[in-house]
């Protein structure tokens, strides 16, 4: 799967997903990101790269954080952005996906970011759109969300330098959780010694060793010796289902303490794809503590994201020059 | 009286267990003789079937034709003629039409337009149920003779209490009940088989055990009430093992298995192919080969389409928000073929499994070409290659995964009591 990410001399054309990725395509990202950086620290936040294009951010699923960096980092690459909220359009009148894109491509843009509550929608629409315009998923239901992950790479190796010798527990939702499954194949193509998996039963979807975790379901044993914690938000509607208790209970056997943190490597980093719910998932004096790194991963987004817009679009341009 | 010969084909035969090259002749809709035909016979018209294999016409045991209730999916003309030009000549209809087949009117109208149609014998299969809610029992014995050959509620029953009666009272009827093994939990949102490929996926799965709980259950009220049950497609190695056991302890229990779940597994939806998006859900490949054993061992009596035509755009959206089914028609009797030669089973004891084993679920006198019988016959040639494709699907739904692979064996010769249905 995802090949179709990849144009036939192994370049980015779209986003949709890590897995299927090379590691050398990952670092490479990593390092332009770094670049871009220092755009976004000087007085004027702009590079030229992709003055001229329009990008056009498509969220049918509810988000401000995520669509927001999106449009910063496209803004500081000079292009012109659109945000379009399928909430309150089309789709609630019976527009299917498809003619929606046909619209869309008629007003000649060149990217679409496209979150969407159904795994897989960015590939589907990478399949049928025109062959100029790129796709970058920025979460599709439970299966990825990959500049997600990159950014918490990003933030990782600014942090550990490399990635072999690192232990990484990734904590919580699980099952719902399409940061998770992103890092999880982010962790493991970089080759980082071990990732594990850290929840309930409830929250644990089968199979998921088969992605090269770890499970363990005791936070303990989990964060033993970790030296990267990345924690995830368990959604409010989870705790009044069958799958857990309550949000007291949850926090007393998988909530970040300081205590339980002892278990960890002392130098261990803890990360958090935000928002954050505190006392839920972790206690406020971790999250604001010298060891998160949770508010520097935002700031690293924007970088990840401009890295990620500047190569599929490069590619892209460079096809259409040559044809 | 109208004569018929069928001249130097292959005739198989797995109800007699007859597999010989001879003449077959037809005299006033059913089958006359084998060989040379009575010396007052004269043949009206023939056909040379050599090199062709000379069966009963197929029967498929789950066709959902559209009809009422979705005629952009599929028509009962549409429909039928597709299962003619596919050698088959009788399909059991669902009840989950739009309106329900809980009312005589609905099982008149399918068999009124069939008949018009003229395509293919339709059996339709009431339902169980009032509108399939597992609420109030359906006027079985009322649906019986207006021609429903069975009862099914396609969809599960909650509450125990009234499932258990609702098989009683079937049973009353002597009616066969149609059980479409699903637990209503278990897996409810799901759309895929629950395992590392749909976790990778982010699709919410539909475990294995959303099938065995089922059957569980089932088997225990089937003992109970002594009903004749019918396990439609079987989809994981555990509940063809119950199955397998059940029967082995004496309970008259059959089971089928659709042709896709013979061929494809969880793998084949990896890049969200949403042609594979159907219900129950492509299992595992252990899955996969027990189901092969359980066909080869006799646990599993028929194969079935289970055809379900959409319109293009049904299946032109995110792997999840795609309608589920397969158009297979088109694919019933190559993919039967291929299973032969795949699993070295002899080629008549696997054509029994789409003749005469599903009539003997049924209970009807059809699926065979012995003397007397009606001449429902598909004449094919075994060995003709070609490829499916969009273009020569008969049926209106062109929803298949098995686009592009090639296949062998294609129908030249349909008949239905003696009536030349379809002719390549």
């Amino acid at each position: 799967m995802n090949r179709i990410q990849l144009d036939n001399q192994g370049r980015l054309k779209h986003f949709l997903g890590i897995q299927g990725l090379k590691r050398a395509l990952l670092i490479e990202i990593l390092d332009t990101a770094a670049s871009f950086i220092s755009v976004s620290e000087k007085a004027v936040k702009k590079a030229p790269l992709l003055r001229g294009k329009t990008i056009i951010n498509l969220f049918f699923e509810h988000s401000t954080r995520t669509r927001t960096t999106f449009e910063l980092a496209a803004k500081r690459l000079s292009a012109d952005v659109l945000n379009f909220n399928i909430n309150t359009s089309s789709s609630s009148k019976g527009e299917n996906l498809i003619d929606m894109l046909r619209n869309l491509e008629a007003m000649h843009c060149d990217m679409f970011i496209v979150r969407h509550n159904a795994a897989g929608a960015p590939h589907f629409m990478a399949q049928h759109i025109a062959p100029h315009i790129s796709i970058i998923n920025a979460g599709d239901g439970q299966h990825e969300h990959p500049t997600q992950a990159m950014l918490d790479m990003y933030t990782i190796r600014q942090h550990k330098g490399e990635f072999a010798p690192l232990r990484v527990a990734i904590v919580g939702d699980i099952l719902h959780s399409r940061v998770a499954r992103s890092d999880i194949h982010a962790l493991t193509t970089l080759g980082v010694s071990e990732v594990r998996v850290v929840g309930p039963k409830t929250l644990i979807p089968k199979g998921i060793e088969a992605l090269g975790t770890q499970i363990f379901h005791n936070l303990k044993a989990g964060l033993h010796q970790v030296d990267v914690i990345i924690m995830l938000r368990l959604q409010r509607e989870r705790m009044h289902s069958a799958l857990l208790p309550s949000a007291h209970e949850y926090f007393q056997y998988y909530g970040l303490t300081e205590e339980i943190l002892k278990v960890a490597h002392p130098d261990a980093i803890i990360m958090h794809p935000g928002p954050i719910n505190r006392g839920v998932e972790i206690d406020s004096s971790i999250a604001d503590g010298k060891r998160s790194v949770i508010l520097q991963q935002v700031s690293n987004g924007i970088a990840i994201r401009m890295a990620i817009m500047a190569k599929t679009l490069g590619t892209i341009s460079e096809q259409k020059e040559t044809q | 009286m109208a004569t018929l010969s069928i001249l130097g084909g292959r005739i198989i035969d797995p109800a007699s267990n007859l597999d010989t090259i001879t003449d077959l002749h037809i005299a006033d809709g059913k089958i006359l003789a084998f060989g040379t035909p009575p010396p007052e016979f004269s043949a009206d018209e023939q056909i040379e079937a050599k090199n062709h294999i000379v069966c009963p016409g197929l029967l498929d045991l789950s066709v959902r034709l559209r009809e009422p209730g979705a005629l952009h999916k599929g028509t009962i003309l549409s429909e039928t003629r597709a299962a003619a030009a596919n050698g088959i000549t009788t399909i059991c209809c669902p009840p989950d039409t739009k309106p329900v087949i809980d009312t005589p009117a609905i099982a008149e109208l399918l068999q009124h337009r069939a008949a018009e149609a003229g395509m293919a014998k339709v059996l339709p299969i009431g339902a169980l149920t009032q509108s399939l809610k597992g609420e109030q029992l359906a006027e079985m014995g009322i649906l019986k003779e207006a021609g429903c050959i069975g009862v099914s509620n396609v969809q599960p029953i909650i509450n125990t209490d009234i499932l258990r009666h609702a098989l009683e009272y079937a049973a009353n009827h002597q009616l066969t009940v149609f059980l479409h093994p699903q637990d209503p939990w278990l897996g409810r949102n799901g759309c895929a088989h629950e395992g590392a490929i749909s976790s990778r996926l982010g699709l919410s799965g539909i475990p294995e055990a959303a099938e065995t709980i089922e059957v569980a259950r089932l088997l225990l009220l089937i003992e109970m009430t002594g009903v004749r049950a019918h396990f439609c497609r079987l989809s994981t190695a555990r509940a063809v093992n119950m199955v397998q056991e059940a029967q082995a302890k004496g309970l008259k229990v059959t089971a089928d298995v659709s042709a896709h779940h013979l061929f494809l597994t969880e793998k084949d939806i990896s890049d969200y192919n949403s042609q594979c998006h159907v219900c129950p859900p492509l299992r595992s490949q252990n899955d996969k080969e027990a189901l092969r054993e359980g066909l080869r061992h006799g646990n599993i009596h028929a194969i079935c389409s289970d055809h379900q035509p959409h319109e293009a755009d049904a299946k032109r959206s995110p792997f999840a928000m795609t309608a589920s089914g397969i158009s297979a028609l088109d694919t019933l009797l190559p993919l039967t073929l291929q299973l032969a030669e795949e699993m070295q089973i002899d080629l008549m004891r696997l054509l029994g499994t789409v003749t005469y084993k599903p009539a003997q679920i049924l209970g009807i006198e059809a699926g065979t070409l012995a003397e007397g019988s009606a001449a429902d016959v598909c004449i094919f040639d075994p060995n003709k290659r070609w490829t499916l494709s969009e273009e020569n699907m008969h049926s209106l739904g062109q929803n298949s995964p098995f686009l592009g692979w090639e296949l062998k064996g294609k129908v030249s010769y349909t008949l239905i009591d003696g009536q030349m249905v379809y002719t390549r």
